[in-house]
């Protein structure tokens, strides 16, 4: 008969804990003790948190595991460790969960400076699972490299320690018990430095100073350990990346300094958005802070700081529904001849849905159609390059959006299935809210499908399928084969997958 | 369990009462109101609204009605709960818990680790440890709020009729004392009919107005 753990005291490998049997420590940190444990009926590697409780402890550090135990068993999905159960603080407080196969991102990162690319690739990762986390509502406000893990199977980003996590509709345990800014001095954000707990953009700031201390090997704001000394990041600018590395590319510094503004109002308004620009450098609009070689002295900073107002974002409270409130939208047109109709009605519904969301990004989709059988030529009879062709169309086509800078970008993807590919660029890059066209009624689509019902049924987001009404459709389809030659069988097939040339 | 206040404001004080008396019979428990001890007590402390509200009212109900508003208990304590109309601390002077400081008065008055009250009609739950700094938190509706055990709760409910915290739908509580959990739900109903019937029974008309807002 295995002991079975009362207390503290009867902690020791082969002792039983409701179940789970004990085998080695793995981890001891300040706060707890990390056990590998074993459960009958659960497959998965099993991770037991046991809190240093009871011992005249700081109350922060009970508070931080009552924290996790409101928060942990709400989370889902590859981006968190799988929850199993918890014990009672007041008898045997314990947190089971998915012992995670990885490395911390300090791990795999390994000696720093590290290269931009890798930097990028794992900020990248980072952030998505950001996304998940956000969308979920929970802030995480103690993202550290020793904090992050990557699944060593798939590669995904997990997110470990809930203690100074905050869940939008639970109630915060930290907004009256601390006086004194809790989160880790080098990847703290200024607000959290002021005690508001709000702002999902905390998160992003500390992945900024994250990448940077990857990316350079120092850290943006050293490790101060007195409130003074974090302050100082609300008014100071780092040493841009580049004048410690001249190679770092412009595009990575434009997105790390944006991450480290010390008002959120000017980063990134959501960690969907850094995703995107992390998985698209060519697309990250750069600006003054791309060339940065100067920062801040102390006088300079110190002026600032005596003169200057403190941003007002770092003290307002953020609404709970913020963490969602910067979506990236998605519009995909169909710029071929004949559909004109079409593309001007998904522009008017793009606009009525971007005048609610005016923090959102727009991503402008157009599908070049290839084929599988032959090689596509890449240039047209007059000798334009097709891709750049589409891409100045599409840009025009957006232009009465009056949308510019980071606010839209625009991609022309080539490809044979176009519902497929709207779909994986809604998946890969996190979209909320896809608009697109339907053709009108014609009998091959009813026998064969459209392309927009299988966006509608697969993709993972809101999906808005812009119809012109009847008479004015007939009148587009009308005018689309009076410029054929005959209706061949092949043609026949290029319509009825709406959008062979482009889409829709 | 009720939470007190059956009758007081609106246009069907009867039906509530006896919608109360059915669910007690089948092993509800109710509690006393400052309302409905102003049915049967001569003098009360109210202003001109809510006193016309109550001396209409008392025209409306026989005599069973107000021996059942009587016999109603001011408190009422099972497990690690009190359940209270208004507070802990001396509830028949009912006062309002509506800050911090209030629920921390209200918790040296009682050993017990959950208090569930009314009274106020927002909603809203207060949190300490030991003898820490006391948080407060507005739930949101529909989310289960587990009552950490470390930790004593005071928990003002809400209200099913009369809301105030700008939203108008009534407010019911869903308490799992066995999970630690709570969740409060809102509900709408038919506030046309509502208001309707307070004008036609010649109640204050803000009594009516405020119903649509919530306020």
């Amino acid at each position: 008969m295995a002991d079975e753990v009362k207390s503290q005291r009867d902690l020791r490998p082969g002792a039983v804990l409701d179940g789970y049997t004990l085998e080695e420590v793995i981890h001891r940190g300040g706060m707890a003790v990390i056990w590998r444990a074993t459960h009958p009926g659960i497959d998965l590697p099993i991770a037991l948190k046991i809190p240093m409780i009871g011992e005249g402890d700081e109350a922060s550090s009970i508070v931080g595991f009552e924290m996790e135990q409101m928060i942990m068993p709400l989370l889902t999905g590859k981006h968190v460790p799988k929850f199993f159960g918890m014990g009672d603080i007041t008898q045997m407080p314990y947190l089971a969960m998915e012992r995670i196969m990885g490395h911390t991102l300090g791990e795999v990162v390994g000696k720093l400076p590290a290269p931009p690319d890798l930097v990028a690739r794992l900020g990248g990762k980072v952030a998505t699972g950001l996304v998940d986390l956000h969308r979920q509502q929970v802030i995480h406000f103690d993202l550290k490299p020793a904090n992050i893990l990557f699944r060593d199977d798939t590669g995904d980003a997990v997110f470990v320690d809930f203690g100074l996590s905050r869940h939008a509709k639970m109630p915060d345990l930290f907004s009256e018990e601390i006086r004194i800014p809790m989160g880790t001095a080098p990847y703290i954000a200024p607000e959290q430095v002021l005690r508001n707990r709000t702002d999902p953009r905390s998160d992003i700031f500390s992945l900024g100073a994250i990448m940077y201390e990857m990316v350079t090997g120092e850290q943006p704001f050293g490790a101060p350990d007195s409130t003074k000394g974090l302050k100082r990041r609300i008014w100071a600018d780092p040493k841009p990346p580049r004048a410690y590395i001249k190679d770092i590319p412009d595009w990575l510094q434009e997105i790390i300094l944006r991450c480290l503004e010390p008002d959120p109002t000017r980063r990134y308004p959501s960690a969907r958005q850094l995703a995107f620009d992390l998985t698209h450098p060519d697309r990250v609009r750069l600006t003054a802070r791309a060339e940065k070689m100067t920062y801040a002295g102390w006088f300079k900073v110190w002026r600032r700081a005596k003169f200057k107002p403190i941003p007002k974002a770092l003290t307002t409270h953020a609404a709970p529904e913020g963490v969602n409130s910067a979506p990236i939208v998605m519009a995909a047109v169909d710029l071929s001849a004949g559909h004109e109709a079409l593309a001007e009605a998904v522009l008017e519904q793009v606009d009525r849905i971007l005048t609610t969301a005016p923090e959102s990004r727009l991503a402008c989709v157009n599908i070049l159609k290839t084929s599988l059988l032959t090689v596509d030529d890449t240039v047209d009879e007059e000798g334009r390059n097709i891709h750049l062709q589409r891409l100045a169309e599409l840009k025009h086509w957006s232009r009465p959006l009056g949308r510019s800078g980071d606010r839209v970008t625009f991609h022309v993807i080539e490809g044979v299935d176009p519902a497929q590919l709207l779909i994986g660029f809604a998946t890969d890059n996190h979209v909320d809210h896809l608009i697109m066209g339907a053709r009108g009624h014609s009998a091959t689509r009813r026998y064969l499908g459209s392309v927009s019902t299988q966006v509608v049924a697969e993709a993972p987001c809101t999906v808005t399928v812009v119809r012109l009404p009847d008479q004015q459709a007939a009148n587009a389809d009308n005018s689309a084969l009076a410029g054929t030659s005959g209706i061949s069988l092949r043609h026949a097939g290029g319509d009825e997958s709406e959008g062979y040339n482009s889409l829709l | 369990m009720f939470t007190g206040d059956i009758v007081g404001y609106g246009a069907d004080p009867k039906y509530c009462i006896e919608t109360v008396m059915e669910h007690c019979d089948k092993g509800a428990v109710a509690l006393l109101g400052n309302h409905d001890e102003a049915v049967f007590k001569k003098e009360c402390d109210m202003n001109a609204v809510a006193l016309a509200a109550i001396e209409w009212t008392r025209l409306q109900l026989d005599a069973g009605h107000r021996t059942f508003l009587e016999e109603l208990p001011i408190l009422i304590e099972e497990g690690e709960t009190l359940f209270v109309h208004s507070s802990a601390a001396a509830p028949r002077s009912w006062p309002y818990i509506t800050q911090a400081r209030d629920a921390d008065t209200s918790l040296r008055y009682t050993s017990k680790r959950v208090t569930i009250c009314g009274h106020v009609h927002r909603p809203q739950y207060f949190h300490a440890m030991d003898r820490r700094p006391i948080e407060s938190f507005t739930p949101p509706p529909g989310v289960p709020i587990p009552l950490l055990r470390q930790r004593r709760w005071v928990l003002v409910v809400g209200s099913v009729g009369q809301p105030r915290d700008n939203n108008p739908a009534a407010a019911y509580s869903v308490f799992d004392s066995a999970q630690g959990k709570i969740t409060m739900h809102r509900v709408a109903y038919d506030i046309d009919t509502a208001a309707k019937k307070i004008r036609a029974a010649g109640l204050p008309a803000r009594l009516a107005e405020r119903l649509y807002t919530g306020s």
